[in-house]
C-alpha cells in the first residue's frame, strides 16, 4: 500500500477531453493491491478509455462483487457510482440496476474466481440478456485473496507457487461466452494497453454484453516459471489473433472497408471497429469459425488475444423487453404507479 | 541510445537542478532538509561547505539556483532556496568548533590576495587549513570588498559581513588594511609563493555626454555606493535619475531613497524584459515608489549656470525583440541628482604589463578557466578581477578553484591536473513504502518575504527590509523542496514490466517502449519530453521483451511512488550525494 496520495502535480502538456477533464480527472484512490499487480494495469487502462471517449464521470456506474478484481473500481473515476455487491452477484445486480436506469454506462469488474466459479451462473444469464455493459474478467488463475488456489480458469499442468500441478479441466470465458451466444468478446493481456484500450471503448460503445476477459499476472502468487499466467509465459505465448483500432462517432470516416481484405464493424452508436490485421482464414463475425480458430490455438498452448467476436445486430435487454427509453427515475410516478385500478385491470388481462 | 551511465557523477549531478546551476555546487535539497529537521546549524555547516558565506548570500546571492529549480517547472515557483539559506544562518548555533583545525606547524608556503572580499577570502579559507600562511593586502580599513561598498547595509547587515569575514581572518590570516597594492612588480619581488588577484570590478561604466563635466551632482553608482557604506554620504537631492537598470541601480535608487530623496527614476534604454536586475530586485525596488521608466536614452546632461537642472532623454520605439529603435521625441526630465549604474568592469592600473601576465584587447588579464592561473606562472585571478562582473558566488567558486590550483602550484603538480568529482548513492528504504525522506508533495504556494514597514524602514539607512522567514513560512517552504537528490535508480535485469511504474507515475514521466534515437524517442514517451536541457535516463535492454525503459527527468517530483509500486525492487530511492574535491581534499568516491 502507498505511503501517500499520489501528487496533485500535473505535466503541464495533459490534454483535457471532449468535457474538458484531464485524464487525472479519472483516476480513483490510491491501490492497495499488491505491488506489480496486473490489475492496477488494467485500471490504467479502463481511466485512459473513459477519458478517451470522454464519458462523464456521473455518468458511469462501476460494478463489482468480491476479490481483488473486485476493489479496483475504487481505483478508476472517483466521480462515477458504484455497488460493491456480494461475491458473484455482480451481473446479477448490474442487470437489476440497468433495469432502473438505464442511460448509466455500465462497467462491471470481476475476476475468474468470481465470474466462472461463484458467479459463473449470473453471468451466463447477463450475457443471454444481452446486457448492456462492459463486463471485465480480470483473469489471473488464482484466488489471490486466499493466498492463490486455483482458480476455475487455471490451465492444466499449470504449476502452484509450491510447484503442484493443477489437475482440473479450466473454464474458458471466452469460449464459455461464445457458446452462449454472446455479442462482444475479447480477451487481452494486462501488460499490453495499446491492445486492450481500444477493445475496452469498443465494449463501451457496443450495442450489448461486452466480455472482455483480460489476463493480468497476480504477482504475488501466480508469476513463476510453470504458471501459464505469468508476465513471462503471457509474452511467450500471446497470438494476436486480431488488432483493432476504434473511430469514435464524431470522426470522419473515409472508408468501410481496408486493405487486405480487413473487416470494419459500424456500432450502434454510431462508431466503428476497424480490424486492422485479421488472419486470412478469421472473420470475427463468423462464431463458428472463431470458435474453431480458439481450440486449435489453445491446444498450441497459445493465448488468442483481440477483440475475437462481434455482432452488432442482436438487440439488448432493454430493446428485448420493450421498456421505456428514460432512466425510470425521470418517469413521473403517475405513470411508474398506476395506482390499483391498473393493476386490477392488468391481473384481470391475465385471466 | 545507450543506457545512461549513472556512475558518472554528472548525470545524477544534473538532476538536482538546484546544485547543478550553483557555481559552488552548494547541496541545496540536503541543507533544506536540515532545517525542515531543525537542524540549522549543520544546515549552516553544509552550506558553509561549498558557499563559505551562508548569511551573506542568504541575502544576496543572485540565486542561479531558483530559476533551474524544478519546482517552478511545476507550480510556476521555484522553492525560496536563497531565503531558506537565510534561515540556517540566522538559527545556527555555536559552530566555531566545527571549523578545520589550523595547523601550528605551518608548510613553508606564503600567499599574498590581493583585496577582501569573498574570492580571496575563499582562498584563505580553503588555504588555511592546509597550512599556508596567507596574506591579504586591502586598500578598505574593513574586509568585505564589493560586499561591503556596493551592497547596502539595509539589504546586508555590518555584522552578518563582519561575522562572517571575521571567521576566515580568525584562521590567522595576516589581514593588512588600508594596503592598496600600488605595484606588482613591488608585490613580485616580496618572494611569495604564489600570488591571487582578487581585486574585484572596482571601476565604474562613465557616461561621457554633453554637461558630464560641468557639475558634481553626477555619481559613478558603485562609488557613490562606497561613499555612503564608509559614511561620507549621508545625503541627496529630492529628484533622482539613475542611469541604468541592473541590481546596481536598484541598490542606487533605493539608497537614495533612504537619503531623502523623494522623486527617482531608474532610467531604462529597453524594455522591462530587457532588464538585466533580478526581477525580485525590481519589485523590492517599485514597492519602496521607485519609478521606473522604459525606452529614454540619455542624450545629455542639462546644466545651467553650473547646476544640474535635469537630463535630456530621446524616447524610443523598438521593434519587435528590441535589437533597433527610432527615435520618437525629446523629452527633458529635472534632477537634482544624476547616478550612473551602467555597468562596472575590473582595472588594473597597478600591474605593471611587462610582468609576463599578458592582458587583451579590452586590457582585460588573460586568465585559463579551469586553472584561473594568468599567462605569468604562480600569479592567479579570480571574482570580479578575472573576467568582469559576476556575483558573490561566482568569486566563491573562483577562490575555490585558484585555491587547488595554488595547492597544485606549490607542490610541483601542474595546475592543469583537476581533482574529479566523486559521488555516493545510497539507498533510501527504510522498509515497505517507508523512505528517509518525506516523499509526499506538498502543493503549499512559495512563501512571501515579509518586509520591513515602508514607514518603518526608511528612519536609518541600516534598517534590514527583509525579516526573514517566521517558523511557520519556514515550515511551508521546506516541503516545497522536491528532493531531487534523492534519484530514481533502475535496474533493469529486475524489472518484469508489470507497468506499474508507468501507471502510477503522476507527471508521466515513465515509459516501456522499443528502442530509438533521442529525437525520436523524446516525441513518443507517455508525455512528449520537449525540455531539451533535462535528460532521459535509458535503462539497458529489459529481460523480457527487450524494450527500454525511459524516464524524462523533466517534470519528476521524486515522490517514489514507482518504487513503492515496484513488486521486484527494480526501482530505488537513492540519495545522490556529489563530492566535491577542495584543495588538498580529494573527493573520496564510494562508487554506486
Amino acid at each position: 500500500m502507498p505511503s501517500i496520495a499520489k501528487p496533485t502535480a500535473i505535466h503541464p502538456s495533459l490534454h483535457r477531453n471532449e468535457l474538458g477533464l484531464t485524464i487525472r480527472d479519472y483516476e480513483g484512490s490510491m491501490s492497495t493491491l499488491c505491488a506489480g499487480c496486473g490489475h492496477d494495469s488494467i485500471t490504467a487502462a479502463i481511466i485512459r478509455a473513459c477519458w478517451e471517449i470522454s464519458l462523464a464521470p456521473h455518468m458511469l456506474a462501476k460494478m463489482s462483487g468480491i476479490g481483488c478484481s473486485s476493489k479496483t473500481p475504487t481505483y478508476f473515476v472517483s466521480g462515477a457510482h458504484g455497488f460493491n455487491s456480494a461475491h458473484g452477484r455482480m451481473a446479477a445486480i448490474a442487470t437489476g440496476a440497468s433495469a432502473a436506469n438505464r442511460e448509466l454506462t455500465y462497467i462491471g469488474v470481476s475476476g475468474d474466481g468470481d465470474s466462472l466459479s461463484i458467479g459463473l451462473g449470473h453471468m451466463c444469464h447477463a450475457i443471454r440478456r444481452n446486457l448492456k455493459m462492459l463486463y471485465i474478467i480480470e483473469n489471473n488463475g488464482v484466488y489471490g485473496l486466499t493466498k492463490g488456489q486455483f482458480s476455475a480458469s487455471a490451465d492444466v499442468g499449470s504449476k502452484s507457487k509450491k510447484g503442484e500441478p493443477n489437475r482440473m479441466a479450466p473454464i474458458d470465458s471466452v469460449a464459455l461466452a461464445l457458446s452462449l451466444g454472446a455479442t462482444f468478446v475479447a480477451r487481452s493481456f494486462s501488460g499490453d494497453k495499446e491492445q486492450l484500450v481500444p477493445i475496452l471503448k469498443a465494449a463501451l460503445s457496443h450495442r450489448g454484453f461486452a466480455l472482455v476477459d483480460v489476463v493480468s499476472p497476480c504477482v504475488t502468487f501466480n508469476d513463476h516459471a510453470g504458471s501459464t499466467k505469468s508476465y513471462l509465459y503471457t509474452r511467450n505465448n500471446m497470438l494476436k489473433a486480431t488488432e483493432t483500432d476504434f473511430v469514435p462517432p464524431a470522426s470522419e470516416i473515409l472508408a468501410t472497408i481496408g486493405r487486405n481484405g480487413a473487416v470494419s464493424v459500424a456500432m450502434h452508436d454510431g462508431s466503428v471497429v476497424r480490424f486492422k490485421g485479421v488472419p486470412p482464414d478469421y472473420d470475427p463475425t463468423d462464431r463458428e469459425k472463431v470458435l474453431d480458430y480458439l481450440s486449435e490455438h489453445h491446444g498450441k498452448g497459445e493465448v488468442v488475444t483481440g477483440l475475437l467476436y462481434i455482432d452488432e445486430s442482436v438487440p439488448d435487454m432493454h430493446e428485448l423487453n420493450n421498456t421505456p427509453a428514460q432512466a425510470l427515475a425521470k418517469i413521473s410516478f403517475e405513470k411508474l404507479c398506476p395506482g390499483s385500478a391498473a393493476l386490477d385491470a392488468l391481473q384481470e388481462d391475465f385471466r | 541510445m545507450n543506457p545512461t551511465q549513472i556512475g558518472d557523477p554528472s548525470y545524477f549531478h544534473k538532476v538536482v537542478d538546484c546544485q547543478w546551476a550553483c557555481p559552488a555546487h552548494t547541496n541545496v535539497p540536503e541543507y533544506i532538509r536540515l532545517i525542515a529537521q531543525g537542524r540549522f546549524t549543520d544546515a549552516y555547516m553544509l552550506n558553509r561547505e561549498s558557499n563559505v558565506f551562508p548569511g551573506i548570500l542568504g541575502r544576496t546571492c543572485d540565486r542561479p539556483c531558483e530559476p533551474a529549480c524544478r519546482r517552478g517547472r511545476i507550480d510556476g515557483k521555484p522553492v525560496a532556496i536563497c531565503r531558506l539559506k537565510r534561515v540556517a544562518a540566522d538559527h545556527r548555533g555555536e559552530f566555531k568548533d566545527r571549523l578545520p583545525k589550523i595547523p601550528a606547524r605551518k608548510n613553508g608556503k606564503r600567499i599574498a590576495c590581493i583585496g577582501a572580499g569573498p574570492a580571496s577570502l575563499t582562498v584563505a579559507n580553503d588555504l588555511m587549513p592546509l597550512g599556508y600562511q596567507v596574506t591579504i593586502f586591502e586598500k578598505n580599513n574593513k574586509p568585505g570588498g564589493l560586499m561591503r561598498t556596493n551592497i547596502p547595509s539595509f539589504r546586508l547587515p555590518a555584522s552578518v559581513l563582519d561575522e562572517e569575514c571575521q571567521t576566515i581572518l580568525d584562521f590567522g590570516v595576516d589581514i593588512r588594511y588600508n594596503s592598496p597594492v600600488t605595484s606588482m612588480r613591488a608585490l613580485l619581488q616580496q618572494g611569495y609563493d604564489a600570488i591571487f588577484v582578487g581585486s574585484g570590478a572596482p571601476r565604474g561604466k562613465e557616461l561621457d555626454l554633453p554637461g558630464r563635466r560641468e557639475t558634481d551632482r553626477i555619481h559613478i553608482g558603485i562609488d557613490w555606493l562606497e561613499s555612503i557604506a564608509f559614511g561620507h554620504i549621508d545625503s541627496i537631492g529630492e529628484k533622482v535619475l539613475i542611469i541604468g537598470v541592473g541590481n546596481t541601480a536598484m541598490d542606487c535608487c533605493r539608497s537614495s531613497r533612504r537619503l531623502g530623496a523623494k522623486d527617482i527614476k531608474v532610467m531604462a534604454r529597453r524594455p522591462r524584459a530587457y532588464f538585466k536586475a533580478s526581477p525580485w530586485e525590481l519589485e523590492d525596488a517599485e514597492e519602496e515608489g521607485v519609478e521606473i521608466v522604459i525606452n529614454h536614452s540619455p542624450r545629455r546632461f542639462v546644466v545651467e549656470n553650473g547646476k544640474l537642472i535635469g537630463m535630456e532623454f530621446e524616447r524610443l520605439e523598438w521593434d519587435a525583440k528590441a535589437k533597433n529603435a527610432k527615435v520618437i521625441d525629446t523629452v527633458f526630465l529635472p534632477a537634482d541628482d544624476v547616478i550612473l549604474a551602467i555597468g562596472q568592469e575590473n582595472a588594473f592600473p597597478w600591474f605593471e604589463r611587462d610582468l609576463g601576465a599578458q592582458f587583451d584587447k579590452w586590457d582585460a588579464p588573460v586568465v585559463d578557466e579551469k586553472t584561473y592561473m594568468s599567462t605569468r606562472e604562480g600569479v592567479f585571478f579570480g571574482g570580479d578581477a578575472a573576467w568582469g562582473p559576476k556575483n558573490i558566488i561566482w568569486a566563491v567558486e573562483h577562490g575555490h578553484q585558484a585555491a587547488i590550483s595554488i595547492d597544485n602550484y606549490c607542490h610541483q603538480i601542474p595546475v592543469t591536473d583537476r581533482p574529479p568529482y566523486g559521488m555516493n548513492l545510497v539507498s533510501q528504504k527504510m522498509g515497505l513504502s517507508e523512505w528517509s525522506y518525506h516523499n509526499d508533495y506538498n502543493p503549499s504556494p512559495r512563501q512571501k518575504m515579509t518586509h520591513v514597514d515602508l514607514t518603518e524602514r526608511f528612519k536609518k539607512l541600516s534598517i534590514e527590509v527583509e525579516l526573514g522567514f517566521s517558523p511557520e513560512q519556514t515550515a511551508r517552504e521546506v516541503q516545497r523542496c522536491l528532493n531531487c537528490d534523492v534519484q530514481t535508480v533502475f535496474t533493469a535485469e529486475k524489472c518484469i514490466e508489470c507497468d506499474a511504474c508507468v501507471d502510477i507515475c503522476p507527471l508521466l514521466c515513465l515509459t516501456i517502449t522499443r528502442d530509438g534515437a533521442e529525437e525520436d524517442l523524446r516525441q513518443r514517451l507517455s508525455a512528449p519530453a520537449l525540455n531539451l536541457t533535462q535528460d532521459l535516463y535509458v535503462s539497458a535492454p529489459l529481460p523480457q521483451t527487450k524494450r527500454l525503459m525511459i524516464k524524462d527527468e523533466d517534470l519528476c517530483v521524486h515522490c517514489g511512488l514507482c518504487a513503492e509500486r515496484c513488486p521486484t525492487a527494480a526501482w530505488d530511492m537513492q540519495k545522490f550525494e556529489l563530492i566535491t574535491p577542495y584543495a588538498g581534499r580529494a573527493a573520496c568516491c564510494a562508487q554506486a
